[in-house]
């Protein structure tokens, strides 16, 4: 898909969000949901496959976000992936919670980790960015095994890597 | 009367001409009348048989002189084909002595090439063989690197995430939000 198509959606289901009021919940159900997408190949694929009907991919998303994410995020992943713009859903995400985080004048800082980090942890991470990079950040975390532990955070174009994974690399490295 | 003459009256005198007054010695004039015959015959011999026996003598004179010229001829031609033979035993001998001190000059040669070819190969193999060595023992420093590198990252990845409980999770956590809120 191309970067104004991608945009457009973006743009949509930024628009639709912020008319229901829900923009900050929706944005980060979305980010985390694209996570969990680009994450699982079996989960990708089943939402990608055109040869199952639109209707039962839509089934499979409300199936999965029914009861766990407000009613927005799963109509909004839902009429991605009934449109067939599967693959192109966490380009889509990224893009939402871009120009989310741009609207409130924040910086975008996705965090790795090992293991989830609690709301005082979230905080205290959001302050600690903020005071590093000088700009207000919309900290949005990701919970990522392969980081064994630590965290690894990327505010734009900086990457603040703390994690055990990339000592062991750079162990294996100099070994 | 000759003598001729007395003696043959005498002869015609006598009684009885069975009996001879010798026992050893025929009557003289047999004497005579043999001689006389027998210097005849010899004469007539002489005279007729002596140029046929003398042209015989010479001619097996001839006969044998050309058999002893033929055989000197004969022993000349043998020594000149002997002389022949040793001159040519000569050369054979020559040629046998320059075939032999050739072919001992060649296998000499060959002996001195393949001395200098079997040392340069050994010299050549021995070259390959300690580069083979050194190669192989790069090889097997470079694989037993390679494997221990690997075992101790693996030693490395059990090890840490063995170790990785929630407390150590948490204390990364921290440590990082400390740093990062540090650092400006």
């Amino acid at each position: 898909m191309s970067d104004n198509r991608i945009d457009g959606y973006a743009r949509g289901l930024f628009e639709i969000a912020r008319a229901e009021g829900t923009i900050d919940e929706v944005e980060d159900e979305l980010f985390r949901f694209a996570r969990s997408y680009e994450s699982s190949d079996e989960l990708r694929n089943a939402l990608t496959d055109e040869q199952i009907p639109a209707s039962r991919r839509q089934a499979i998303v409300e199936d999965l976000l029914g009861g766990k994410a407000t009613s927005t995020t799963t109509q909004l992943v839902s009429m991605v992936i009934g449109s067939g713009r599967g693959r192109d859903l966490p380009a889509i995400v990224d893009k939402l919670v871009a120009r989310a985080s741009s609207s409130k004048n924040l910086e975008l800082a996705e965090v790795r980790s090992a293991v989830a980090l609690t709301a005082d942890q979230q905080t205290r991470l959001a302050a600690a960015l903020a005071n590093a990079t000088g700009k207000q950040v919309n900290l949005k975390v990701v919970v990522d095994p392969s980081v064994l532990g630590g965290l690894v955070a990327t505010i734009g174009d900086t990457v603040i890597d703390g994690s055990v994974r990339t000592r062991i690399d750079q162990l294996k490295s100099r070994l | 009367m000759t003598g001729f003459g007395t003696l043959v009256g005498r002869f015609l005198s006598e009684g009885d001409i069975t009996q001879t007054p010798s026992k050893f010695w025929p009557e003289p004039y047999e004497i005579i009348f043999g001689s006389i015959a027998s210097l005849l015959v010899f004469g007539l011999l002489v005279k007729f048989a002596g140029p046929v026996a003398k042209k015989g003598m010479q001619a097996r004179t001839a006969k044998i002189q050309a058999e002893i010229d033929a055989g000197e001829q004969a022993v000349a031609a043998a020594e000149i084909e002997a002389a022949q033979i040793r001159s040519a035993k000569g050369d054979i001998d020559g040629e046998r002595e320059r075939l032999l001190t050739q072919a001992d000059a060649q296998a000499a040669a060959i002996l001195e090439e393949g001395r200098s070819r079997v040392a340069a190969e050994v010299a050549d193999l021995e070259a390959r063989s300690v580069l083979d060595i050194a190669a192989a023992q790069s090889r097997s420093g470079d694989e037993l690197r390679a494997e221990i590198a690997r075992l101790s990252t693996a030693a490395v990845d059990h090890v840490v995430t063995g170790s990785l409980d929630d407390a150590t999770h948490q204390e990364l956590i921290e440590s990082f939000i400390s740093r990062v809120g540090a650092a400006k």
